[in-house]
């Protein structure tokens, strides 16, 4: 996987058999001596973190597997169990549920650390876009897992969401009909939902392979954002382990406390109560939401008046994350040394939030509630409505509009040579 | 290597290339022949197709009321409208706000009028609209605020349709099967 010279020599005679036939310790020994940009900052702690993520949300689901029931008629009744009459059942699926919003979490900071130090552009569009496809992976995974609990909002998410392809023209509802397995979300949609939900972790897991494949061929990005050439190796990489595995084992640490913090104190803060409310068919709860990980790409789906145009903004706005390596016009990776981007970045994250909050509240509800308000088209300015409308359209503008054009009008920082350059011009106690 | 050897006479490339194609071709439909069983084994089995029909008596619903009754695993509303709904509902057949133009005649069954049975999924993700809210006497969806009148036509909001009539009829007097 890494292309950089090897530099393990097997010891033991167990170790100079196996060399020779299936090089795995070899394999191994070079992960770990990796030479790695010796300027990595925290921002770079999320992939271990995610790998954490995965591998925990994989350990504790296949042990849910094992006591939950993927039948409409008995699928509330064993998670319930679960959460009562099972072993520490309760601290097996809280792990699991929060561990989900948790893995959502360090993936959006982990993309938006990629946004910031442009890690999308040449060489890297490989790593970015598998990751894209890891990201929307993801996406699919906790939707199914949402639905297995069989409580209200899993009935309804998986109607609502299901429904997105019946927008589709024409084709729509066939689809519809063959993915539910009959006319409406029933057992045979909960069976290969949990089907579904146990397979896509481990394709998660396949494309982590590809991801980390295309990152040490490409080689890490950094946050001075410039190539490493091959004479400064010796000075500005160092390996992986032990720099890197101790500062992600420490942001590791950092992280759970925060995980453990939900997981022991606050269970049931992220989820929705009405998913403790068995499954009705008859009757919607009075206001659905996604989880919040989900609400910025649901706001973007409200936003548009027409059906099947809010379905394409909503994959679009995923979509378009997947051609981000050839709008973004700039030379300059990092946005260290872009001034006028940088603003605009800090722009797109608080409208992302703003997404986000807006997808949790209902459209017609007051923004300032009783500040008079003059109706535009179809809502009232004063709603959630348009300003979730506002945001989406500076969702897409920063994509289609200001990347392009700002890389090619700002005139970026002067960018050191090396990455020691910044650190050792920086002030004097850093020389000698 | 073969292919070097043969490639100066045309024929036997060809040859090799026709093999190629047959070869990759047999390939695709056979792969395409064992997938379609598999894809084909996730539409509704038969048992689902099955419970297709079901009977109901009118006589429950009051007026200005509706009963919600299940149907293939999908809320069906039975609403008994008052004349004054009925009136408003007509009054509206042409109002210039309908998405999808019905009159309430049409999604109706003659000698019946007062009874309205439409599928209880919003047009829009397939929420159960709530009975008697919204802007037009009808339904209101909770979900993206679509707004129905009381002949369940879409008057405002994200729905793109009217809530679906299904097939049915009138068995006896009181009596509809649906399906």
């Amino acid at each position: 996987m890494s292309d950089h010279e090897s530099t393990y020599v097997p010891k033991t005679g167990v170790e100079k058999w196996l060399d020779t036939r299936l090089p795995i310790v070899r394999f191994g020994a070079d992960y770990m001596s990796l030479p790695t940009p010796k300027n990595l900052n925290y921002w770079w702690t999320f992939g271990g973190i995610l790998a954490l993520c995965l591998v925990t949300q994989i350990a504790t689901g296949i042990i849910l597997a094992m006591h939950y029931v993927p039948n409409t008629e008995l699928a509330f009744a064993s998670v319930e169990r679960i959460m009562r009459d099972v072993n520490g059942g309760d601290l097996i699926r809280y792990t699991h549920a929060n561990g989900a919003s948790m893995f959502f979490i360090a993936v959006y900071l982990h993309m938006l650390r990629g946004l910031y130090y442009g890690s999308y552009k040449a060489p890297r569009e490989m790593i970015w876009i598998v990751g894209c496809v890891i990201f929307f992976l993801m996406i699919a995974t906790a939707f199914l897992g949402y639905v297995l609990p069989w409580g209200q909002m899993s009935y309804w998410g998986a109607e609502v969401i299901t429904n997105l392809i019946g927008a589709i023209p024409v084709v729509g509802e066939p689809i519809l009909i063959w993915l539910r397995g009959g006319p409406a979300i029933d057992n045979a949609t909960l069976n290969r939902f949990f089907s579904l939900h146990y397979l896509l972790p481990f394709v998660i897991a396949g494309c982590v392979v590809l991801h980390l494949w295309a990152l040490h061929h490409a080689g890490q990005n950094n946050p001075v954002g410039i190539l490493i050439p091959k004479d400064r190796a010796k000075k500005d990489m160092v390996p992986f382990h032990p720099y890197f595995t101790v500062k992600d084992g420490f942001a590791i640490i950092l992280f759970l406390i925060l995980f453990a913090v939900f997981v022991f104190f606050m269970p049931n803060a992220l989820g929705h109560a009405d998913n403790y409310i068995p499954a009705n068919p008859l009757q919607t709860p009075a206001h659905i939401v996604p989880e919040w990980y989900m609400l910025p790409f649901y706001a973007i789906l409200r936003a548009v008046p027409d059906k099947f145009g809010g379905v394409l903004a909503m994959f679009g706005a995923i979509g378009v994350l997947f051609i981000l390596p050839w709008l973004d016009t700039s030379k300059v990776r990092s946005m260290r040394y872009r001034p006028t981007m940088k603003i605009f970045f800090v722009i797109f994250v608080v409208v992302g939030v703003i997404l986000g909050w807006c997808g949790g509240q209902l459209p017609d509800a007051a923004v300032v509630p009783g500040m008079p308000s003059f109706t535009l088209i179809d809502g009232k300015l004063n709603s959630y409505l348009w300003l979730t409308r506002l945001a989406t359209l500076y969702y897409f503008a920063f994509f289609f509009v200001i990347l392009p054009l700002v890389g090619l009008k700002e005139k970026p920082l002067p960018i050191p040579a090396t990455i020691s350059e910044p650190v050792l011009s920086g002030s004097d106690e850093h020389k000698g | 290597m073969a292919e070097s050897v043969v490639e100066g006479e045309g024929g036997d490339a060809t040859r090799r290339d026709f093999i190629h194609i047959a070869a990759g071709a047999a390939a695709v439909g056979a792969t395409a022949m064992v997938v379609w069983p598999l894809i084909n084994s996730m539409n509704p089995a038969a048992d689902t197709l099955a419970l297709a029909s079901i009977e109901f008596d009118m006589t429950k619903v009051q007026e200005g009321q509706q009963v919600v009754i299940k149907w293939q695993g999908k809320p069906v509303f039975v609403r008994y409208r008052s004349p004054a709904e009925l009136q408003r509902v007509i009054a509206d057949d042409h109002a210039s706000d309908l998405k999808q133009p019905q009159t309430d005649a049409e999604r109706t069954k003659p000698g019946h009028e007062k009874y309205l049975v439409v599928l209880g999924n919003c047009t829009h993700l397939g929420c159960v609209p709530t009975f008697g809210t919204g802007d037009f006497g009808g339904w209101f969806c909770p979900c993206h605020g679509s707004h129905y009148d009381a002949s369940g036509r879409i008057r405002k909001g994200p729905a793109p349709a009217n809530l679906v009539v299904p097939e049915y009829d009138f068995v006896s007097d009181t009596r509809i099967k649906i399906g």
